[in-house]
């Protein structure tokens, strides 16, 4: 998305789409770049011009985070993929207590891409990320033949900086410490799978994708000692839990009467046989911490838009080493699983 | 949602929990088996087990439709997709479940067979409609509950004239598979289960009513709860089977009863009349051939019978060795008497048809007990070791 100065930004026909030259290099990819990007992305680092964006150099410790999209649908309610691009790179870098400072973009477009798709997507990347605050500082376009990708596939990377006396990583864990969850469960894959064809149901639910960095900034102001953050995607809260402690000599124990879970999400879930603790969050935070400091971070977490429903779901411990297990809602208990075999395809 | 919720009350769930352990004598066992895998699967996803005391067992039925069908049948279906060419629609379940060779339906599809996943039947009808130059078989698969969708596929086919649709039918029938294994130790005292009573199916209740079950009372002397699906229900089934034990009553109750009446759904069962005949036997993985426990397409639907259509070779289907799914689905077995639990056989690397499926009884020991199983499995061992 470099040296777009010289051309200037074209109106396409409404019907218009990306062809093969688009991605070519040569005039017409300046074109698409500077009438369907560059409108929305503008900032001052795109507009250096350069083929690499130049930052000034931030103190403290870096992070950098990448993350390819492939969504399928690319519009679903609550998001689309370009939004989904930049809170999903935001929230990785998050998760390392970092503040992100700039974002990268490359898209593969599939050749016959309608353009106001395209168009579409961008102005929502663009808007995701002026409200973040972090600006796109470079990007790069392909095209790929028709049938040799599914519309537009985007990955996305984050740079961020990690304030001093932070150490957040799975190495601090311990018996004891305290497990927050920023809000409720299953939201975005719910919200996916009621557009799947075959599958559609009528339902209310929108994808949770957002941005999280400013809660974590505030969490991190707080409570620099916090243990480890965890957004939890794919796989959903099980597979970060489980991540967490398999192969380690710490347990969980979780409580499901205390995790949040919208009645529509619970029902949906019922519905096709799945388990909310499965299911895909795009904008939930996992919070382990000193159990001192479980309060202040609730209270934080709650004070935010994408904290308002955080709770205090469970506590690490030793005892069965490498297990999740959940006291269940009727008051039995069991192990908490990874998700085996194949979720359905393509949920972020 | 609130439905779900006042099931799964907690409150509720230790009065109930309370209950039975007051009533329940300890120096007595009570077996209860319950024969649906949707129970199997409620009893491991809430931890019902631990609201119990340790006399009173769940053994697990052979109610896992995915579970009992025949390794011989889901090696034609393969043979079907592959050999014939046609396009094999199944629910998703089936397609990992290994057949000869540890063969599945998903490991043809990789090797270029068209199997495709569907959520229902009408999926199946669809695919039929879009791909007219192609055959499209629907994998019928389950107990009552599955059946009248498969029926109404079948007769909007007639309806709609389609030549290229047609059903694999394994559909089998609850109340015979009961009665077989209740014959069972008489045949074969080894494998005597001791049952005190039964959990019975909700959903195929609701389709057969409870009268299907009076056999069992009656003639075996068995007691019989018809329970829900949610745990709050599983756990005052349990309640009312215990009472009908200590009382000395063998009785069908309905626990069930906000869903489930004596005559059940009529017009569905007039439907599956209208398309289904009873077959003289079928063979269920576990328990080998049970007389009249499956349908079959009637002869003036033979055009939408893929068995009548396909020429299906014959074949000599092998199990894994040592797989004990056959003694699970008997309730004989338990997850932690296979030597494969956990090393060999996973839900990612499964060598049964009991690890799956959710609602079979490895898959369940595995996702929800995972770390008491392997524990008795070493101490077992360790015990096993001490003896030699
Ligand atoms: S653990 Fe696997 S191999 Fe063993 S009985 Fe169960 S399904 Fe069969």
């Amino acid at each position: 998305m470099t040296a777009m100065q010289p051309i200037r930004a074209k109106r396409f026909p409404a019907d218009a789409r990306v062809t093969m030259s688009h991605g070519g290099g040569g005039r017409a990819t300046s074109e698409l770049i500077a009438s369907v990007f560059a409108p929305h992305f503008a900032n001052p680092l795109l507009e250096q011009g350069h083929d690499a964006a130049r930052l000034d150099r931030p103190a403290g410790r870096i992070v950098v985070s990448t993350d390819g999209h492939v969504i399928s649908p690319l519009f679903f309610p609550g998001g689309d993929i370009g939004s989904l691009a930049v809170h999903g790179t935001l929230n990785d870098v998050a998760m390392g207590g970092a503040r992100p400072i700039a974002l990268t973009a490359a898209f593969v477009i599939e050749e016959g891409f309608p353009l106001a798709n395209l168009e579409r997507i961008a102005a929502s990347m663009g808007e995701a990320a002026r409200r973040a605050g972090v600006p796109i500082a470079t990007g790069d376009t392909k095209v790929v033949e028709r049938g040799k990708g599914d519309g537009v596939f985007i990955t996305t990377t984050g740079i961020g900086v990690v304030p001093d006396g932070v150490e957040i990583g799975p190495d601090r864990l311990a018996a004891g410490q305290a497990i927050l969850l920023s809000g409720t469960l299953g939201d975005h894959g719910v919200a996916i799978m009621s557009q799947r064809q075959g599958l559609e149901f009528e339902t209310t639910i929108t994808s949770d994708s957002a941005a999280l960095h400013r809660m974590v900034a505030d969490m991190v102001a707080a409570v620099p000692g916090i243990a480890l953050l965890r957004d939890p995607t794919r796989g959903g809260l099980s597979s970060t839990l489980n991540e967490l402690v398999e192969g380690t000599r710490l347990g969980v124990l979780i409580e499901e009467a205390v995790i949040p879970v919208k009645g529509e999400v619970a029902s949906a879930c019922e519905l096709l046989g799945l388990d909310p603790l499965h299911i895909a969050n795009e904008g939930k935070l996992v919070c382990i911490c000193e159990e001192a400091d479980a309060e202040t971070l609730l209270a934080i977490m709650r004070s935010h838009g994408e904290g308002t429903d955080a709770a205090r779901i469970g506590t690490v411990t030793a005892e069965e080493p490498g297990f999740v297990r959940m006291t269940t809602a009727i008051g039995g208990t069991r192990i908490v699983d990874w998700l085996s075999g194949e979720q359905l395809p393509r949920i972020c | 949602m609130k439905y779900v919720e006042e099931f799964r009350d907690r409150a509720l769930a230790e009065k109930l929990s309370a209950a039975i352990r007051a009533e329940a004598d300890p120096v007595r066992s009570y077996n209860f088996m319950e024969f649906c895998g949707g129970h199997t699967h409620a009893i491991f996803r809430y931890g019902v087990q631990d609201l119990v005391p340790a006399n009173v067992q769940f053994v697990h039925g052979p109610g896992c439709p995915v579970c009992i069908l025949p390794i011989r049948r889901l090696d034609d279906a393969i043979e079907l997709a592959e050999r014939h060419g046609v396009i094999l629609c199944s629910y998703g379940d089936m397609l990992r479940v290994p057949g000869s060779k540890r063969r599945s339906l998903l490991s043809a599809k990789a090797q270029g067979a068209d199997v495709r996943m569907v959520y229902s039947t009408l999926d199946a009808l669809d695919i039929a409609r879009q791909n007219p130059d192609r055959q499209v078989v629907f994998l019928g698969i389950g107990f009552e509950t599955t059946t009248p969708p498969t029926a109404l596929a079948i007769r909007q086919a007639a309806d709609e004239g389609l030549t290229n649709f047609s059903v694999f039918c394994n559909h089998v029938l609850t109340p015979a598979a009961i009665r077989h294994i209740l014959d069972a130790p008489d045949i074969d005292p080894d494998e005597a289960v001791h049952l005190d009573g039964f959990l019975g199916p909700s959903h195929v209740s609701t389709v057969i009513g409870s009268k299907p079950y009076e056999f069992l009372s009656e003639t075996y002397r068995k007691p019989v709860v018809i329970a829900g699906f949610e745990p709050l229900d599983v756990l005052q089934s349990v309640l009312m089977l215990i009472r009908q034990v200590n009382e000395g009553r063998v009785e069908v109750e309905n626990q069930y009863a906000r869903v489930v009446t004596r005559e059940g759904n009529t017009k569905a069962q007039d439907l599956v009349d209208e398309i289904f005949e009873l077959r003289p036997a079928f063979e269920w993985r576990g328990l080998g051939m049970v007389a009249r426990s499956a349908l079959a397409i009637r002869p003036a639907y033979a055009a939408f019978d893929a068995e009548a259509r396909f020429d299906l070779s014959d074949k000599t289907s092998r199990e894994v060795k040592s797989c004990e799914c056959p003694a699970i689905l008997r309730g004989v077995k338990k997850p932690k008497d296979c030597k494969l639990f956990g090393t060999v056989c996973t839900p990612d690397n499964p060598m049964g048809s009991c690890m799956v499926s959710s609602e079979g009884s490895c898959a369940a020991y595995w996702t929800y007990r995972r770390a008491e199983t392997l524990a008795e499995m070493a101490k077992d061992k360790a015990m096993a070791e001490q003896a030699a």
